[in-house]
């Protein structure tokens, strides 16, 4: 009744009393391009934040729906995002702790007839209060295989999501056109997940941002000709087999790291601190990437 | 005669709410929370049977009070306790531990006095429930 007297709410106020901006700044600073999903990770929580203003001047709504779908390449920052919505849920409230929890098939489904909901159970347990991110979800679903027990999983995880709203929020990862054969083979997962989420690739210059902002994280730099030879590498590996986006970028430092080192070894005798922190061409340029001809 | 045995056992009997929050503390600290019931109460009665495993990795309460209805439910007629483990070094002992369910009807103990040799006095306590055998208590 109190709020009928004074029924003008500060949106700004209440957007800074929420300390979500932090956190999407942390996300536009942290991950490399991604501007859909950044956008819409903005969506929603205006849409939370609203709908949080609207709940307390009494204007009935139902609670919005919050389970999600992430769908994209490996090393596209799925996870990376899930953890940060966790914490943009947990600041406005929808959540009550913010720690994500992640499972894949092998976490939930059991071996033996009544070995699954057990196992369904206790992740979900450990998952209350959170988010529950279940990576390469469509592996839950094996029609062909009539034996298969990912069903019953399924089962289970639809009523707790139906059920135990604002105990938790799940977050379903995987392939996009895997994920949508999933969805449709599943109707009333489909029907109960809101946010599609789709995870774009990304670019040549990403990817060189990408590796920029873990190279300073490691105290490293890239000399003139290394950045040549890295670009050219990013260019071969994203032709190759099993790429992986950003998480190619890392196996390729750390591996560059590694060879730097062997490099300074071999040469022995003193050295720079600027050498220590430098990474050449040629520990880019023997990497199996340059060899022509040769795959994997 | 009300059963005192564990915390708050001296207070009213905790609320689902009460019950939660304590969990919820008990949680916060990183102490894995288990599920035991009995209907042997006596004082130096250390193994209740466990209700389910020992829960692990939990953050919300939720998750425990779910377990915590159920073994009320399937164990009206005894007594159910929530038990919070610190598993730090140096600690690694029961941290907290009480009473979330008991009996309608709790009959009590009774305190029996044997002379002993050279008229020493030994005391025992009997409880009256478990003259029955075992699933027939408190009922």
């Amino acid at each position: 009744m109190e709020q009928a007297a004074a029924p003008n709410l500060d949106l700004t106020e209440a957007y800074r009393a929420s300390n979500v901006g932090p956190i999407l700044d942390k996300l536009d600073r942290e991950l490399v391009g991604l501007a859909p999903v950044k956008t819409r990770i903005r969506e929603i929580a205006h849409l939370l934040l609203i709908d949080k203003l609207r709940a307390s001047v009494g204007l009935a709504n139902e609670p919005p729906p919050l389970h999600m779908s992430f769908t994209g390449h490996p090393g596209t920052g799925k996870t990376t995002v899930a953890m940060r919505m966790a914490e943009v849920l947990h600041r406005l409230g929808y959540i009550r702790k913010g720690h994500l929890v992640v499972a894949t098939r092998d976490d939930l489904v059991g071996q033996y007839i009544g070995h699954t909901a057990p196992k369904t159970r206790d992740v979900l347990k450990r998952a209350m209060g959170g988010v529950l991110f279940i990576d390469e979800a469509y592996y839950l679903y094996k029609p062909e295989n009539e034996r298969d027990y990912g069903g019953e999983a399924i089962e289970i995880l639809l009523q707790v999501m139906e059920n135990q709203r604002e105990d938790l929020v799940v977050i379903f990862a995987g392939y996009k056109d895997r994920m949508d054969t999933f969805f449709t083979s599943n109707p009333g997962l489909s029907s109960r997940v809101a946010n599609h989420i789709d995870f774009p690739d990304y670019t040549h210059d990403e990817l060189l941002a990408i590796a920029q902002l873990m190279l300073d994280h490691l105290n490293y730099e890239l000399t003139p000709d290394g950045k040549i030879a890295f670009s050219e590498y990013i260019d071969l590996r994203m032709k190759q087999p099993h790429f992986a986006n950003g998480r190619s970028v890392r196996n390729a430092i750390d591996r560059a790291r590694l060879r730097q080192a062997t490099r300074l070894f071999e040469r022995g005798g003193t050295v720079t601190p600027a050498e220590l922190k430098a990474i050449d061409a040629s520990d880019f340029r023997r990497s199996r990437v340059f060899a022509s001809g040769e795959q994997s | 005669m009300k059963l005192t045995q564990g915390t708050f056992s001296y207070l009213p009997d905790l609320t689902d709410e009460q019950i939660a929050k304590q969990v919820q503390y008990a949680l916060d600290n990183n102490w894995p929370i288990s599920i035991e019931y009995t209907d042997d109460p006596h004082p130096r009665n250390a193994y209740w049977e466990m209700y389910g495993l020992p829960m692990f990795d939990l953050k919300d309460a939720v998750a425990v009070m779910a377990d915590v209805r159920k073994a009320i439910a399937e164990h009206p007629d005894e007594y159910v306790k929530v038990n919070a483990y610190d598993a730090r070094r140096g600690r690694q002992t029961t941290a907290l531990s009480f009473i979330v369910h008991r009996p309608a009807y709790e009959p009590g103990f009774r305190l029996e006095r044997t002379t002993d040799k050279d008229r020493q006095i030994k005391y025992r306590i009997h409880s009256y429930a478990a003259d029955k055998p075992q699933g027939e208590r408190y009922k």
